[in-house]
């Protein structure tokens, strides 16, 4: 993968800095650069999170550990995390958990893109809404399991147990990314990981780096859990959708199946990250259980943001 | 659960499917035999999933005293 096209000033400066020379320890960082948007900003932090995952060939080194890097990304994550937190507003907590997550998840009202696939789409949108989903289904659970080492005992069995299905049960071939990308090749798309990194909206990079701050940083963990439990909990019923559409659209069976494996995968998924993960987890942390609802609300608000996006592109909100 | 009891292989989720851990071969209401292919199935216990005997999640579309 190359690194993407910059966004503006932040961008610019960010990424010619880490196609050059990693700085000599003690070497002077330059000054931080400041972002024209949210835009630039989003697609400086996506880069920066994506050295910890397979990184980018045009870079010279690796720069994990480059002291600029380190805090331009803490700035990036920290302005990220404020904003999330600002549209969130804490629940009031119930007895049982496991009845009150899946209602506050069949709750949330939000425009649904797999709605508008199944009756309304046509080839060319549906092949976009795959090349925005690419961007994190070709690494799909892999934000996730940056949570384990943060977890101990019942809670960390209990996702570990989730996460080797998604990885395919140690079936390549099975693992959900590959899934996809078998889709996307099928489809005559690109499955080169981060490919259409250039064509997504500030939406998608929202959902992805937040992702990635809610895996990494051990302080969220909770976050990362609820976003888990939100994302399965709200995926057998709009997969079912998306097969649907994407056969209707007579686009090739293997991306059709990527989403009924969905259907059954995630109605497992949904009760393990439910009842297995989250309860072993606020038991353990019971501080972090509204964490836990902020994790599952900002899953659900930012995929009706990215929703929101293209219905409106697509003049379909009607 | 408690801590000390040891992890079920079976999980009846209230309003839900039922888990079951590990490899099962599974006879469906219509007499279909099918090997579970992940390391936790979910049995359809609402009887109105489209891929029995696996759960859908469409039980959660049915009202609350209509669900398992």
């Amino acid at each position: 993968m190359l690194l993407p096209k910059p966004r503006g000033a932040m961008s610019t400066t960010v990424f010619e800095h880490l196609r050059s020379p990693e700085p000599a320890p003690g070497e002077q960082s330059p000054a931080l650069p400041v972002a024209d948007s949210v835009d630039d900003e989003l697609i400086t932090l996506w880069a920066l999170q994506e050295l910890s995952y397979r990184g980018f060939e045009d870079t010279d080194g690796d720069h994990q550990g480059d002291p600029f890097v380190v805090v331009v990304r803490h700035q990036l994550e920290s302005a990220l995390e404020a904003r999330l937190r600002s549209r969130w507003t804490d629940v009031e907590l119930e007895d049982d958990f496991a009845e009150q997550f899946f209602t506050f998840v069949a709750d949330h009202d939000g425009p649904s893109l797999a709605g508008f696939i199944l009756r309304k789409a046509d080839r060319e949108q549906a092949l976009e809404l795959m090349q925005a989903r690419s961007i994190y289904q070709l690494k799909e659970a892999d934000p996730t399991t940056w949570v384990i080492p943060h977890l101990a005992g019942r809670a960390k069995a209990a996702l570990v147990e989730l996460q080797y299905d998604e990885y395919g049960a140690g079936n390549p071939d099975t693992m959900h990314s590959q899934l996809f990308a078998a889709g996307m090749e099928a489809s005559g798309l690109n499955a080169a990981p981060g490919h259409y990194i250039n064509d997504v909206p500030a939406e998608v990079l929202e959902q992805n780096t937040a992702m990635s701050l809610f895996g990494m940083q051990r302080r969220l963990a909770g976050a990362a859990l609820g976003h888990l439990a939100g994302f399965e909990a709200s995926s057998s019923l709009p997969s079912q959708q998306m097969a649907a559409g994407l056969r209707r659209l007579e686009l090739p069976d293997v991306m059709a199946k990527y989403y009924d494996e969905h259907v059954e995968a995630d109605a497992v998924h949904e009760q393990l990250a439910v009842r297995s993960v989250c309860t072993a987890f606020i038991e353990d942390e019971p501080h972090a259980t509204q964490d836990v609802f902020f994790g599952a609300f900002t899953c659900l608000d930012l995929e009706a943001r990215t929703a929101q996006h293209f219905l409106d592109r697509w003049e379909a909100t009607g | 659960m408690s801590a000390k009891s040891p992890a079920p292989d079976v999980v009846l989720c209230p309003g839900g499917p039922l888990l079951l851990r590990g490899a099962h071969v599974v006879e469906a209401a219509d007499g279909g035999v099918h090997e579970t292919r992940r390391p936790v199935s979910a049995i359809c216990r609402c009887g109105k999933s489209a891929i029995q005997p696996w759960c859908d999640g469409t039980h959660k579309s049915l009202p609350a005293d209509a669900r398992p």
